[in-house]
């Protein structure tokens, strides 16, 4: 009697969990990928661990606080290690819906890799999503600060140079007209010679005959 | 040198006040910045390696012999004579030539339009780049957060910041979008660091050039160290030199090769006019062009061995991850242990399973994965620096300070190319004097920085890189051949070949020999005429068309080919004959003009002889 029992028993939880039963979900692990030499090896007391993270993830759904180890059932563990699980009813005769499973997974996702050293990519729950962590955006983008600090710089640079430049031009304004006021002082004495005014050069109006630029000033010197 | 008459006095009473270089090595590096430019990082070695690798250097250097160094030295030479920009210059060889000096000033300044905007999306990922991780090394996520954009999970994470979030593309070049402001503000400040160097002419860009055209150089060393130093720079270096002598038989290759040249070392741009118009009538021009020329194609190689190196790691490192993809599939769909085949493994996994499940291997699918592959995606201009060098970069350890150096290095190798653009675009108006002598130059500049500034604003909608691309094939490439067919022409026949001995043994000390004056008479006119036709040709060959960024196109990534709509393709003639029609144009307008300048001379000579007598009378009393 006993016997037939555990064949029962035995039957009912091999048809539970199956390879793409009802309600099963995959999972995968990739233990040496995310480890490398500090990987463990996958035994059955890994496999009890896991079973208590999923009872746990179980229980923060209403009304299935009372999910147990024992209700979590493993198999077609591979080498890979990959295995197959379903969770059952306390009275084990069927297993709970695949949306409540995954939304309890879903919720609990960190805890669960946290608790085997590994993340989202190495730690597969085919057919559930993770959600992905969205990325750290700063509140001002980094690229606006550099490119005020640059454009700043320019800014003031190009002001800078225009000043100058005006400045500059302001100092040659005023030094020939300064030369200039000698010039004239001078030529306001006129000298008279047999009562004609002498005025040799027209110093009013200056033109330059390129003809007769002399010869060196067209050779620059070597 | 009394025995040998100096140069007719073509200057006039401003000539004391035109600025000078400070010293040569600005004049030096001045030219080697204008002629080394991006085209040197990303277009050489892509040409390279897809005409035969090493094979490629010998129409490459023939072309350099018998078009690039003779054209350069002429640009040199009648710059450094005649003391004039482009405009000025022709004007002065023959008014009927002047259309070519006004030409060229067109073509500088569409080109100066477009360059600029290549630089402000260089700044934009210079600025993206002083993060980690690099902006452009994950996707960004979907709305409820499961995966990622639908779009850069089709294509890449690199593709979809370059055509997403740096140009927000449109599908068609019809649809122009709106303008993107991150774009319009990189603009303003790439104009604006551009009129900071600029604001006073040569004696601002003097001082900069140390920096801009020497900073470029020691980058590519770094970058050359660092790639050497990569797994998988050696396949890379191997596959690019490899010569393949049959490629020489297409006679594209030839044409790509005087093309290069020509552009390479920006002939006919009338930069170099300007550029060496400030150099002292005394300079060896012969040795500046000469070495300029092989300083710029020394630096082609130099690039192309860092660019190679770095983009045969990043095809070792596809390769790998290919390889990884399959291994995982095989371990997942087996069960095999986590990590137990290696790629070495692989093959002989592979043939097992082959032999012993073929169904089931058959069933996941497998990609192909070859090395060889993945070196022949390779890609030139945009795409080599925005898509396939930002990647290889995101597998460097330290990946954003390279992107800060990378980035760097192409803003200053563009900005001192940009110098050289904008100095033929304003040394033909300070000669021409548009502005009163009063205004200084400070507003000069300004205004052609504003102006080109306003026009390119229609370069950052979303549509901008489409129409860049119109830009980038027609407004230079035949004008230019064009121009410089007129140059070579004009100085031998019009100008004179023995008054531009005369004054090349005056400037420099020595006749030109032998080989200048067949280049300058016969082959160089000879080649660009065969250039010239060929050209053509290749363009009535090819249809109209541009690779559209389409998301819902069947195919993608890739692009989606599409013909220019009759509009543009109007705008595409127009940039391509406007310039060179300005040649014949203007050259009829002269004649009317020409005839009343010769009666005004005439009158001018008589009353000067007048005064000349009257002072000379004076003088005696």
């Amino acid at each position: 009697m006993l016997w037939l029992l555990f064949f029962l028993v035995t039957a009912i939880h091999g048809e539970l969990c199956q390879p793409d039963a009802e309600n099963a979900f995959k999972v995968r692990l990739s233990i040496r990928t995310a480890l490398g030499d500090k990987a463990y090896a996958w035994d059955t007391n890994e496999e009890y661990l896991f079973k208590a993270m999923v009872a746990f993830s179980m229980r923060k759904v209403p009304n299935r606080e009372t999910t147990e180890i024992s209700h979590v059932l493993l198999c077609n563990v591979t080498q890979r290690v990959s295995f197959w699980f379903v969770v059952t009813d306390p009275t084990k005769t069927y297993t709970l819906p695949a949306d409540e499973i995954q939304s309890a997974i879903r919720m609990n996702r960190n805890r669960i890799n946290n608790a085997f050293s590994l993340n989202d990519q190495t730690l597969e729950f085919l057919k559930i999503p993770s959600t992905l962590a969205p990325p750290t955006d700063p509140s001002v983008p980094v690229w606006i600060i550099i490119f005020g600090v640059v454009f700043c710089i320019v800014i003031v640079a190009i002001t800078l140079l225009v000043l100058s430049g005006i400045w500059q031009r302001r100092r040659k304004n005023k030094g020939p007209s300064e030369v200039d006021d000698t010039e004239d002082k001078s030529e306001n004495t006129i000298t008279i010679e047999n009562g004609i005014p002498c005025d040799p050069f027209d110093t009013k109006g200056w033109h330059i005959n390129d003809t007769f630029m002399p010869e060196d000033e067209r050779l620059t010197p070597l | 040198m009394a025995s040998t008459p100096g140069p007719d006095p073509l200057e006039d009473s401003s000539e004391d006040e035109r600025p000078k270089w400070d010293n040569k090595l600005q004049y030096f590096l001045s030219c080697v910045g204008f002629a080394v430019g991006l085209g040197n990082i990303w277009r050489f070695p892509y040409l390279c390696q897809s005409h035969g690798g090493g094979a490629f250097l010998i129409p490459y250097l023939i072309a350099l012999a018998f078009e690039g160094i003779p054209l350069f030295h002429l640009e040199l030479a009648i710059g450094q004579r005649l003391r004039r920009g482009s405009i000025g210059v022709w004007k002065a060889i023959s008014p009927y030539l002047s259309g070519v000096g006004l030409g060229c000033f067109t073509v500088s300044f569409l080109i100066s339009l477009y360059y600029n905007t290549v630089l402000t999306w260089v700044l934009w990922y210079f600025l993206n780049s002083f993060q980690h991780p690099l902006p452009w090394s994950t996707c960004p996520l979907n709305l409820n957060q499961t995966g990622f954009v639908e779009e850069c999970q089709g294509s890449s994470s690199v593709s979809y910041f370059w055509y997403r979030q740096t140009l927000n593309i449109t599908i068609d070049i019809d649809y122009s979008g709106s303008i993107q402001w991150r774009l319009l503000v990189c603009l303003a400040a790439c104009w604006a660091i551009l009129y900071l160097c600029v604001i006073r002419g040569i004696e601002s860009t003097g001082k900069v050039i140390y920096f801009t055209a020497l900073f470029p150089y020691v980058v590519l060393t770094i970058f050359l160290i660092r790639g050497l130093t990569l797994p998988g720079a050696t396949e890379g270096l191997i596959y690019l030199f490899t010569p393949n002598m049959q490629t020489l038989q297409s006679p594209r290759v030839w044409l790509d090769a005087a093309t290069q040249i020509f552009f390479s070392l920006s002939l006919a741009f009338g930069g170099h006019i300007a550029l060496a118009s400030y150099n002292p009538p005394r300079n060896d021009c012969e040795k500046d062009a000469v070495t300029i020329a092989l300083v710029n194609s020394m630096t082609s190689l130099y690039a192309s061995i860092a660019v190679f190196s770095v983009l045969g790691f990043k095809a070792a490192n596809d390769y790998g991850r290919c390889l990884d993809r399959n291994i995982l599939s095989i371990t997942n769909e087996f069960e095999f242990p986590d990590q137990s085949i290696s790629r070495d493994e692989y093959p002989d996994v592979l043939t097992h399973l082959n032999a012993t499940q073929p169904e089931r291997l058959a069933g996941l699918h497998l990609e192909s994965c070859r090395l060889q592959d993945f070196l022949d995606k390779s890609a030139s201009g945009t795409g080599l620096a925005f898509i396939v060098f930002t990647e290889a970069i995101l597998h460097m350890p330290g990946a954003p300070m390279w992107a800060v150096l990378f980035f760097a290095m192409l803003f200053t190798l563009g900005l001192s190319s940009m110098f050289g653009n904008i100095e033929s675009v304003i040394t033909p108006l300070l000669d021409m004097g548009i502005l009163p002598k009063w205004v200084p130059k400070e507003v000069l500049t300004g205004t052609v920085c504003l102006v080109c500034f306003l026009v390119a604003t229609c370069f950052t909608l979303q549509s901008g890189n489409y129409w860049l691309e119109v830009f980038d094939k027609y407004a230079a490439s035949l004008n230019l051949i064009i121009f410089a067919f007129f140059e070579v022409i004009g100085v031998v026949y019009v100008y004179g070949m023995e008054r531009f001995c005369d004054d090349i043994e005056w400037m420099t000390g020595r006749r030109p020999g032998f080989y200048w004056r067949v280049t300058w008479k016969v082959i160089s006119p000879l080649l660009l005429l065969t250039f010239f036709v060929a050209y053509i040709v290749f363009l009535v060959w090819t249809t109209l068309s541009y690779k559209a960024w389409n998301p819902q196109y069947k195919q993608f990534p890739s692009r989606q080919e599409k013909s220019y709509p009759g509009w543009v393709q109007a705008i595409c003639a127009l940039l391509s004959f406007l310039p060179a029609l300005l040649v014949p144009g203007v050259a009829l307008a002269q004649l009317p003009i020409w005839r009343r300048q010769k009666q005004e001379n005439v009158q001018q000579n008589i009353r000067l002889k007048l005064q000349v007598s009257e002072v000379s009378d004076s003088e005696v009393r």
